[in-house]
């Protein structure tokens, strides 16, 4: 199948302008290494810009016009034969959320708001056990006893896991003095968690390395070479 | 009135929804579905107040003259363009909406996390001191994570000397162990806190013990 040719302003492909605005945009936020600049503070808030409205828009589309719009003036976009009128409550429910800008009824506010509470609490107790303590219950219970299944190294640290585990806990449990030998656990407790934290600020350092990467990259190949070393090298008769 | 009904509303939504996940009828799982449908109603209409918010703020700032205020209108103007192609001509691939995402904010975005490389890692030079052993674990554990990621580097410090070599080589396995056993422990106690955390504090909204998501108008916080 052939490739979509994206459109031309004024001769130029819009892809080809789009490519310069990446690349004058990465540079204006790499600008802030050196000090804090106009061109940053221009690309800083055009992204608060645009974020917020690429929220608005994806709310619109993907919440408003199908769960509320299309159910009752367009019924037959989302596959039914007459107007579905019940939507009208979550509609003046959500209404009600401007009544803040009424002194008088902003209490009026409070129910939409506790209606998204109720949902999201009710939720939140099957969710939590089912995705969090069950199936961490389930993986903390291993098998800490070499044998004919699981190697010694394996058996050393499904025993660190186990015992790291139950150590946190006994750090995070505060009805008891953490004295004797509770607070020697709650003690080897601390020493996890800060290999837990080493471990997770490690990881998140690299992510941010290897989204520079991308950037230096997106640079280079896309913009650097195609778009300015090459047409340089042509102008020169290279 | 003013207090009564919406404590009602969050038992009843909040019963509604534990309990039908340990009844799957049919009936119940429609119900399911509707009301989180309406529950995204709802929050779309509440996405209207944190704009509003934002957009008060900026205009405010433009109205006085204050610092910066110049950048307060390429926010809005920004907001504003992207609300009208998005909303007026569409999302659709190959759309203007799309066009300014893959070309404004994948790159804005992408650019301003990545310069948290810089400052984290500036951040963490001026902070990691192995002082006690508690700080030291922390320390260790970040490196040998970090070096495992890029165990190349190794041979460009080490060079291929034997150390250099067995470094490159074993680092990635000894930075998945870590990650996988005794970082794995430290986060695990605080899943099981964050738990057990939220289904507490989910049973106190349900039942109407903690309230402080209802405050705030000023109609009146009164056991009306």
């Amino acid at each position: 199948m052939p490739e979509a040719v994206a459109p031309e302003i004024l001769g130029i492909s819009t892809e080809v302008i789009g490519v310069w605005i990446a690349a004058f945009l990465t540079l204006a936020i790499f600008s802030f290494l050196y000090e804090d600049n106009p061109i940053y503070k221009f690309a800083e808030h055009l992204f608060v810009g645009v974020s917020a409205g690429y929220g608005v828009v994806i709310t619109w589309h993907e919440a408003v016009v199908p769960l509320l719009i299309d159910p009752l003036f367009r019924p037959e976009n989302v596959s039914l034969e007459a107007p579905n009128y019940i939507v009208i409550i979550p509609g003046v429910l959500g209404l009600l959320m401007f009544s803040r800008f009424i002194p008088r009824y902003d209490w009026l506010s409070r129910w939409p708001i506790a209606f998204v509470m109720g949902l999201s609490s009710g939720l939140a107790i099957p969710a939590a056990v089912q995705t969090y303590l069950l199936p961490q219950l389930y993986a903390t219970m291993l098998p800490i006893w070499p044998g004919v299944e699981i190697s010694a190294w394996t058996a050393i640290s499904n025993f660190l896991l186990v015992a790291g585990v139950l150590c946190t806990l006994a750090y995070f449990y505060f009805s008891r003095e953490h004295s004797g030998a509770f607070g020697v656990a709650s003690k080897v407790g601390i020493f996890f968690l800060m290999v837990a934290f080493g471990a997770s600020f490690g990881n998140t350092v690299m992510a941010r390395v290897s989204l520079l990467i991308g950037r230096v990259q997106f640079l280079y190949e896309d913009w650097w070479l195609p778009l300015v070393a090459e047409p340089i090298k042509r102008l020169f008769g290279g | 009135m003013k207090l009564q009904v919406p404590l009602l509303i969050t038992f009843l939504a909040g019963v509604f929804m534990a309990v039908q996940f340990f009844v799957p009828h049919e009936l119940g799982q429609t119900a399911f579905g509707e009301l989180l449908n309406w529950g995204r109603i709802v929050a779309a209409f509440a996405l209207v107040l944190g704009i509003q918010s934002l957009l008060r703020t900026h205009v405010e700032k433009i109205r006085r003259r204050r610092r910066d205020w110049p950048y307060s209108t390429v926010a809005i103007a920004s907001f504003v363009m992207m609300v009208v192609i998005g909303i007026g001509f569409g999302s659709d691939r190959g759309s203007g909406f799309d066009w300014v995402f893959t070309h404004v904010q994948v790159p804005l975005d992408a650019t301003m996390f990545s310069l948290l490389a810089f400052f984290i890692a500036s951040a963490a030079f001026r902070t990691f001191r192995a002082r006690s052993t508690e700080a030291t674990l922390l320390l260790v554990a970040a490196v040998v994570v970090m070096l495992g990621r890029v165990p190349g580097s190794l041979i460009v410090v080490f060079g291929h000397s034997g150390a250099g070599e067995w470094l490159h080589t074993n680092m990635p396995d000894v930075s998945e162990w870590i990650m996988n056993f005794p970082s794995v422990a430290g986060k695990r106690g605080i899943i099981f806190g964050v738990a057990l955390g939220s289904i507490a504090t989910a049973l106190r909204i349900m039942l109407g013990i903690e309230r402080s998501h209802l405050g705030g108008g000023s109609g009146g916080g009164g056991d009306e």
